[in-house]
């Protein structure tokens, strides 16, 4: 029943939606004027509006770049971020230096130039050297965005120290899982062929160099300092994997093996302190305090324990579609001092931890 | 018409030319439905990609919703989607996926693919050019009829038991390729598949069409050089349709194989549900590569048709030439070219030789020169003007801010290094909705309201133009702009909800921001469904050059005649952007009148 009122109403809207227009139409043609055409009033105001628009959206884009600057990922905490981010800036503030010179130019002839009866444009149909200026600048300062880019994309993408700590991150629809070299600092073999239900990763039991092999899930810690190579496999789809705080990503693709290493540079404890992450983090708090009351009414996602306070902590997630619990895909890093780094990977035991002697005598070798 | 084709190829000196057109009674079928015409195909391609535009926005009105109120109850959302994939009024995860693959499926092919070159291109090219038709008016229809057949298998996805694909409208392999891997890639992805085919075929058909027409079928005097804007852009898309689409067409045979036969050309070591596959050697990087070569020349399609009507727009309701008209030819065909050399920027992340990503960052980047060639010559040619606020205009002018501030952030997406940290963040979505999505929505709207005279001999409502206007322009900055910065944030795309990651608490507050700018989006596209249909009917009718225009299409008369011209074609005699010309009597000079004594042709004066 309401249904069908529902359906009445939008029907007798539009009707006389309808009929308004069509009122207004006769009316302005019983004034003599065409309701189509378009007067020098129109003109005026539609020129008014762009020129308001311009203050607006100028208004607008500082609006949101003081309220949301803040909530954007912290001081990158990779050696190779800080050199992405001095880009990022760069690039960017050639944008917003063109950005904001075309959109003057643009609404402001837009409210300059409207339509008036009598006036007459002037007929300009090319100027070869305006053109040759607009071409030859683009140019230049592309080139030096192309060379600026081009020499962080090459620093950032030489291969690994062979000195650096290789870890496999190995990924599956919809978790993640890591594999530490162990004191060899080589990975062992792994077949898909060999999954089997206590065997996740398909590692090959023969192969030398697995048999010190940890493997983590959830959480993972690192040292800080130490270029951590990483090579990533997946058992099922393309995944990404997405250190947001390290600025680092690379798709996980079945059947090959891909890398990217970086070297880590802050603690997750001094994170913890930093004036701009605490700052979010209260921003972060509050917000979770506001759920308290609405959890578990059912009008939200929200959980139990999803109103409590959090501290920072630096993730690895999915940034590849990869099936229905794709948004749910993550892994805690935590970055510890040296010592801190040894103790926890002390306290793991390898997959092979049985033949734990026998492998140090591989490794002796 | 049939009879018609052989004099066109004498530049249409067929003064003898439609005395027989009322002889044979069409019937209705003939007329309206299976229509050889090239203008009734418009208005048909239209009114589909309307219909589609608005199912693909209610897709994005609903996942917005989720992102906004993750969890929430929404009555409208159980309506549409049924018990099943919107129980208690919340889209089940899976659905969520589908809604969001087929909305950009939707919206870049039927949409602003075969939806924008479909009309314009159709109802353009033998218009502009002065032919009685397309080169071939069955192949038209059987474009036409493609592109139905593929439409309406594409949302035959939701009324399938496992729903439709859901593997983002890349449809990327290994997932798209096994029925394991979601309800999204069984028999709903094949539904994908099947439909992309037609719709290949469809764009084959009508790209091959436009390409012939514009080469051959010119009246006399229309020279290249002569040929407004629309067309030059049209004639590029269109190369650049029947160049890549065949490519894709092998990437979605492969996918099939794939699939449905044992092969493995995309998958290798792969342990899904329990069982270790078969199939080893495969790479879905392939995939990538084939699906990348169309999909990059693919937003060209789109943008390239939008930047044609603008420049016919801009440069009628300024009253003013077009500025710098063969640098625009040579920026179109720059961007055409370029194109085919950029698709591995879509895959810096994939893990491939470096070396190859530094290749594509600066091929990459040399589009930002024809493009900003472009977006100038669009601002000089405003630059004393005397311009004419028409709905259309505002629209055009909408078209090259969007233009500007989503190519802008494209330099960032380029910029291999900076595209680790946003590689399939917001910062992509709001990117490239802006520069394509929105531009080229923008540059449609600017042609239907320009066109509409031609399209159904009347005029829609103009304040009802202006108000849909500044309601999708402020909206579709609302929407997009502070999408930069979720992805500044390092929030990744196609999540169903970000309430996993405390680190995104903070966001929702854009999220809620963005929805609500969406909710208004949608509700002024209701004002312009209203004036859109309204006007076809009831709009007060127009006159015969309405806009004071140049071009060939309005010395037509104002009725639906076969062949355009009763008489003998029209004799073109100058370049279509004589506007203000010092000397003349009126501030237009139409294609057709010759060129007075010492007169230059091409903007010399």
């Amino acid at each position: 029943m309401i249904k069908i009122l529902v359906y009445v109403a939008i029907i007798l809207t539009a009707l006389a939606i309808g009929y308004l227009v069509r009122v207004f139409e006769l009316a302005s043609s019983l004034k003599g004027k065409k309701p189509e055409e378009i007067t020098d009033k129109d003109n005026r105001l539609q020129s008014r509006l762009m020129l308001l628009f311009l203050f607006v959206f100028f208004a607008f884009t500082i609006w949101n770049l003081k309220s949301f600057i803040p909530k954007m990922l912290p001081i990158s905490a990779s050696e190779h971020g800080v050199t992405i981010d001095w880009l990022f800036n760069f690039n960017m503030a050639i944008i917003f230096f063109v950005f904001t010179i075309t959109h003057i130019a643009l609404f402001y002839f837009a409210y300059k130039y409207y339509g008036r009866k009598g006036n007459v444009a002037t007929f300009l149909a090319h100027d070869n050297k305006l053109e040759m200026i607009w071409t030859v600048i683009p140019a230049i300062v592309l080139a030096i965005i192309i060379i600026f880019g081009l020499k962080s994309w090459n620093k950032i993408t030489q291969p690994a120290d062979p000195n650096s700590m290789v870890v496999e991150i190995y990924a599956k629809q919809f978790d993640w899982t890591a594999r530490f070299s162990g004191a060899d600092n080589k990975l062992g073999e792994a077949n898909y062929k060999l999954i089997t239900a206590t065997n996740d990763l398909g590692l090959d039991s023969t192969s030398a160099e697995g048999q010190d092999d940890i493997i983590v899930k959830n959480e993972i810690h690192l040292p800080v300092g130490k270029e951590v190579e990483f090579k990533f496999r997946s058992r099922d789809v393309i995944h990404s994997a997405f250190f947001p705080h390290f600025r680092a990503q690379m798709n996980v693709v079945p059947g090959m093996t891909t890398m990217f290493h970086f070297t880590p540079t802050i603690t997750t404890a001094d994170m913890r302190k930093n004036a701009e992450v605490i700052e979010q983090y209260k921003g972060i708090n509050a917000v979770r305090a506001k759920r308290a009351s609405i959890i578990g009414n059912g009008h939200n996602d929200f959980k139990p324990g999803d109103e409590k306070p959090v501290t920072f902590d630096y993730i690895l997630l999915c940034n590849k579609i990869c099936g229905n619990s794709h948004y749910n895909m993550q892994m805690t890093i935590v970055i510890d001092s040296e010592e801190d780094y040894k103790k926890w990977i002390a306290s793991k035991k390898p997959f092979y931890a049985k033949a734990a002697p026998e492998a140090k005598a591989v490794a002796q070798k | 018409m049939s009879d018609n084709h052989g004099h066109h190829e004498s530049h249409g000196h067929d003064s003898h030319g439609h005395h027989d057109e009322h002889h044979h009674e069409e019937s209705f079928v003939s007329k309206y439905i299976f229509s050889m015409d090239h203008k009734v195909i418009s208005r048909q391609f239209l009114i589909t990609a309307v219909i589609m535009a608005f199912l693909a926005m209610t897709m994005s009105f609903m996942f917005r919703l989720q992102l906004a109120w993750p969890g929430e109850h929404f009555k409208i959302i159980n309506f549409i989607l049924g018990d099943k994939w919107g129980k208690d009024g919340v889209i089940e995860p899976g659905m969520y996926m589908a809604l969001v693959t087929i909305h950009g499926t939707v919206m870049v092919f039927m949409v602003l693919t075969g939806g924008l070159s479909g009309t314009f291109s159709n109802l353009l090219i033998p218009y502009q050019i002065g032919a009685r038709d397309m080169a071939s008016g069955f192949l038209n229809m059987l474009s036409y009829w493609f592109f139905f057949l593929s439409s309406v298998i594409m949302m035959a996805g939701f009324f399938i038991e496992t729903g439709p694909a859901s593997g983002g409208w890349t449809v990327y392999p290994p997932l798209s390729a096994l029925p394991q891997a979601m309800d999204g890639s069984k028999l709903g992805m094949t539904l994908w598949l099947v439909s992309m085919s037609l719709f290949i075929v469809s764009a084959l058909l009508g790209g091959l069409n436009y390409i012939i027409t514009v080469i051959n079928l010119r009246t006399k005097g229309m020279t290249m050089t002569r040929l407004p804007l629309t067309i030059w852009a049209f004639f590029i898309t269109a190369i650049l349709g029947v160049l890549s689409f065949p490519v894709l067409l092998s990437a979605a045979l492969l996918l099939i194989f794939d699939r449905s036969f044992g092969t493995s050309f995309y998958l290798s070591d792969i342990y899904i549900g329990g069982q270790a596959l078969e199939q080893t050697g495969g790479s879905p990087i392939l995939y990538e590569h084939l699906f990348w070569f169309l999909g990059h020349p693919e937003v060209y399609i789109i943008i390239l048709p939008a930047l044609g009507l603008t420049s016919e727009i801009i440069s009628t309701n300024s009253r003013k030439p077009i500025f710098g008209y063969r640098a625009m030819i040579g920026s179109i065909m720059a961007i055409g070219f370029l194109s085919f050399i950029v698709w591995g920027h879509h895959m810096f992340m994939t893990g491939m030789n470096p070396f190859l990503g530094s290749v594509f960052v600066f091929t990459t980047l040399l589009i930002a020169i024809p493009s900003a060639v472009k977006a100038f010559n669009y601002i000089t040619t405003l630059w004393r003007g005397n311009i004419r606020y028409t709905p259309a205009m505002l629209f055009a002018i909408g078209l090259v801010s969007t233009f500007i501030s989503g190519g802008l952030t494209g330099i960032i997406l380029a910029d291999s290094a900076l595209d680790i940290n946003v590689h399939d963040t917001y910062f992509v979505v709001a990117h490239f909705h802006i520069v394509m999505g929105v531009s080229a929505i923008l540059g449609m709207c600017a042609g239907v309201y320009h066109w509409f005279p031609k399209l159904f001999l009347r005029h829609m409502n103009k304040t009802l133009g202006y108000i849909h206007f500044w309601g999708t322009f402020i909206s579709a900055y609302g929407v997009f702009f502070p999408m930069h910065f979720l992805g500044l944030a390092g929030v990744p795309r196609r999540y169903y909800s970000n309430t996993a990651f405390p680190m995104f608490d903070n966001l929702v507050d854009i999220n809620v921001f963005i929805t609500c700018f969406a909710i208004l989006a949608a509700l002024v596209q209701v004002v312009f469904l209203f004036n859109f249909f309204y006007s076809i009917f009831r709009g007060p009718k127009s006159e015969q050059n309405p806009w004071n225009s140049n071009t060939l299409e309005w010395t037509t008369p104002m009725e639906n005649t076969h062949g355009n011209w009763p008489g003998p074609l029209p004799v073109v005699h100058r370049w279509p952007y004589d506007y203000s010309k010092p000397g003349k009597e009126h501030d237009f000079v139409p294609q057709t009148v010759p060129l007075a004594e010492g007169e230059v042709d091409g903007g010399g004066h």
